[in-house]
């Protein structure tokens, strides 16, 4: 089976230090796993090599089968939908025009939005359950509300992979869980492969089958929960004693 | 979660009626009329009396080929030579203010961008003032020097103030204001400077700091109004990414926007936009500022209508200003504007927040 995502040996450097140090990664269709790591182990990065804006040194990186640098932006984006952490809006938007957005990359560049495009976006509202926020102006809304429009947006793009730069870092403890919980329905009941950037190590442990660990640009460990947060890796490479993230743990 | 939404009434799509559709029509009509209307008075009135039924009948003559006027030839001279195409410019110049000050705010992503603040238009004056200067005449594709000065210093001064104000390290509205201010003051001084060295062609470039429809003529309307049409309408069909690009460049690029490529395509068009605009007309304020924003508040931010509603708007707020300052006594339009604008500005910084979080 092609692989929804496939990296082989890539390697990023920037002003003479590698970012990222021959990283090779498969992600199967359907698959959903957390990239972890502490600050600066290269995770950004390797998410913007993902979404083809930032070109490796060297390596390459398959979307769906095809050299994501041999795709065009659009084809790229119906391919792979990115969850930005947070995004600005300079002007006033209702929700649905915010999750509308989503539909750019199928959208006709001269005849806009068509029914099929308005369905979508129904739909991505829908399946988040942002109904009771319609006509609401998306600049006043709670963080965790931003964080449901933003993953509607990304639902309504349509795209087989959705790619998420830490989805829960600004909610508080209910609405990180409830983000989770929906991320896992997207997998797990419409088919979606989910790549997750993570900080929380607990929730991690906890919704994804599959985590990858990153420190210093490389991969050091991919693998279930148990394999991945051995004591020891908790301890080097994140510097805390692992009881901590024990208890965490205990709290999901 | 899926109740919350059937409770929310996502299930009769009440929103699938997209904002605005039914306030786009009305805009549209509404627009269209005012701009008939408008041009009707701005072709009747002006400071020598011609009875309406000469207008008419000098006009229907013009268009139709026919002879039915009996006005003596300095009246339809009147009419048809100074009083038509300065209306057509008025609506160009409008048009081409609307559009740009739309294309400048939704890609530099800040309601307060508009030729005139962000200190391109006094760019193009001082092109176009340059061009006066030089004592050769030089064409480049059928364009004066000093059309192609005007392009040329719109263009510079928008590149300067869009880096510049992404490296200030101040938030971004304040960067923005602060560079577009220390640029347009530079480009006065030397639009001053030019006045000095002119001689002769004073009072041209005099017109250009003024901001006016006096020098109206056919040939101005000729050479501009082909430029702003398609400068406006290439920028309408880059709507798709102008609403990439409200979510943040990173985001537009994550939809499938190649920022890259559309940055300098759509500052390059708004560029010349503006300065087709501004060497007919000189330095009119305002008209990029109030007119989207007035537009955008009634229809959402969705460029594909933000864009030809205001150009329609921007046409008719300048045929209006521009009866306004003729029936006031020939002062210079962008009096007028500067006058509506100006507070429309301050309020808009009053009520600017500094962030714009989603």
């Amino acid at each position: 089976m092609t692989p929804a995502l496939w990296l082989d040996g890539v390697t990023v450097e920037a002003r003479g230090r590698a970012i990222l140090r021959d990283v090779s990664l498969r992600v199967e269709p359907g698959e959903r796993l957390a990239l972890i790591g502490p600050n600066g182990a290269g995770k950004s990065t390797l998410l913007r090599v993902i979404a083809g804006v930032l070109r490796p040194n060297a390596g390459r990186v398959e979307l769906g089968g095809d050299d994501v640098g041999d795709l065009d932006r659009s084809s790229v984006a119906r391919r792979l939908a990115v969850v930005p952490q947070q995004s600005a809006l300079p002007f006033s938007m209702r929700v649905e025009e915010v999750v509308a957005l989503g539909r750019l990359p199928h959208e006709d560049a001269l005849r806009g939005a068509r029914p099929v495009d308005r369905a979508a976006v129904a739909a991505a509202i829908d399946r988040v359950g942002l109904g009771g926020l319609l006509g609401r102006d998306a600049r006043e809304l709670s963080l965790g509300e931003r964080q449901l429009v933003l993953l509607a947006l990304a639902v309504a793009q349509g795209a087989p992979t959705l790619l998420l730069d830490e989805p829960t870092v600004h909610l508080d403890l209910r609405h990180q869980v409830e983000a989770m919980e929906l991320m896992r329905d997207l997998n797990e009941a419409d088919g979606t492969t989910l790549v997750a950037v993570l900080h929380d190590l607990a929730l991690a442990a906890h919704f994804f089958p599959r985590l990858v660990l990153l420190d210093h640009g490389r991969l050091v460990a991919d693998g279930t929960p148990a394999a991945v947060l051995t004591d020891e890796r908790i301890r080097d490479v994140f510097g805390v004693p692992p009881t901590l993230v024990r208890l965490a743990a205990a709290r999901g | 979660m899926s109740s919350v939404a059937t409770a929310g009434g996502a299930g009769a799509r009440p929103w699938a009626a997209v904002r605005g559709r039914g306030r786009r029509f009305w805009l549209v009509a509404g627009g269209t009329l005012a701009l008939v209307v408008g041009s009707i008075l701005g072709i009747a009135f002006g400071s020598v009396s011609v009875p309406f039924g000469d207008t008419v009948t000098i006009v229907a003559d013009k268009l139709l080929g026919t002879h039915i006027s009996s006005a003596d030839a300095a009246t339809q001279a009147i009419v048809w030579d100074l009083r038509v195409p300065r209306v057509l410019l008025a609506m160009t110049v409008g048009m081409a203010l609307a559009v740009a000050g739309a294309t400048f705010q939704g890609l530099l992503r800040n309601p307060l961008a508009d030729p005139y603040v962000l200190g391109t238009a006094s760019g193009a004056a001082l092109g176009a003032a340059i061009g006066l200067l030089i004592p050769v005449q030089l064409y480049v594709l059928g364009f004066g020097l000093a059309n192609v000065l005007a392009f040329i210093g719109a263009t510079v001064s928008i590149t300067v103030v869009y880096r510049l104000a992404r490296v200030t390290g101040l938030a971004p509205l304040t960067g923005l204001l602060l560079t577009g201010y220390a640029v347009a003051s530079l480009l006065a001084a030397g639009l001053t400077m030019a006045m000095y060295l002119s001689g002769a062609a004073l009072r041209q470039i005099f017109n250009y700091l003024l901001g006016s429809f006096e020098q109206a003529s056919w040939e101005r309307v000729a050479w501009s109004l082909p430029i702003v049409l398609a400068g406006s309408i290439l920028i309408a069909t880059r709507a798709r990414s102008l609403n990439g690009l409200l979510l943040g460049e990173q985001a537009a690029a994550h939809l499938g926007v190649n920022v890259e490529r559309e940055r300098p395509l759509l500052l390059g068009l708004a560029s010349l936009v503006t300065a087709a605009a501004v060497t007919v007309s000189g330095l009119i304020g305002f008209v990029g500022l109030v007119v989207p924003h007035i537009v955008r508040l009634l229809t959402g931010p969705n460029a594909r209508a933000v864009i030809p509603i205001s150009a329609l708007w921007g046409a008719v707020l300048l045929v209006y200003s521009d009866l306004a300052a003729r029936i006031v006594g020939d002062i210079p339009v962008g009096v007028v504007t500067a006058i509506i604008g100006a507070p429309f500005f301050l309020v808009l910084l009053r009520r600017a927040r500094t962030g714009y979080e989603l």
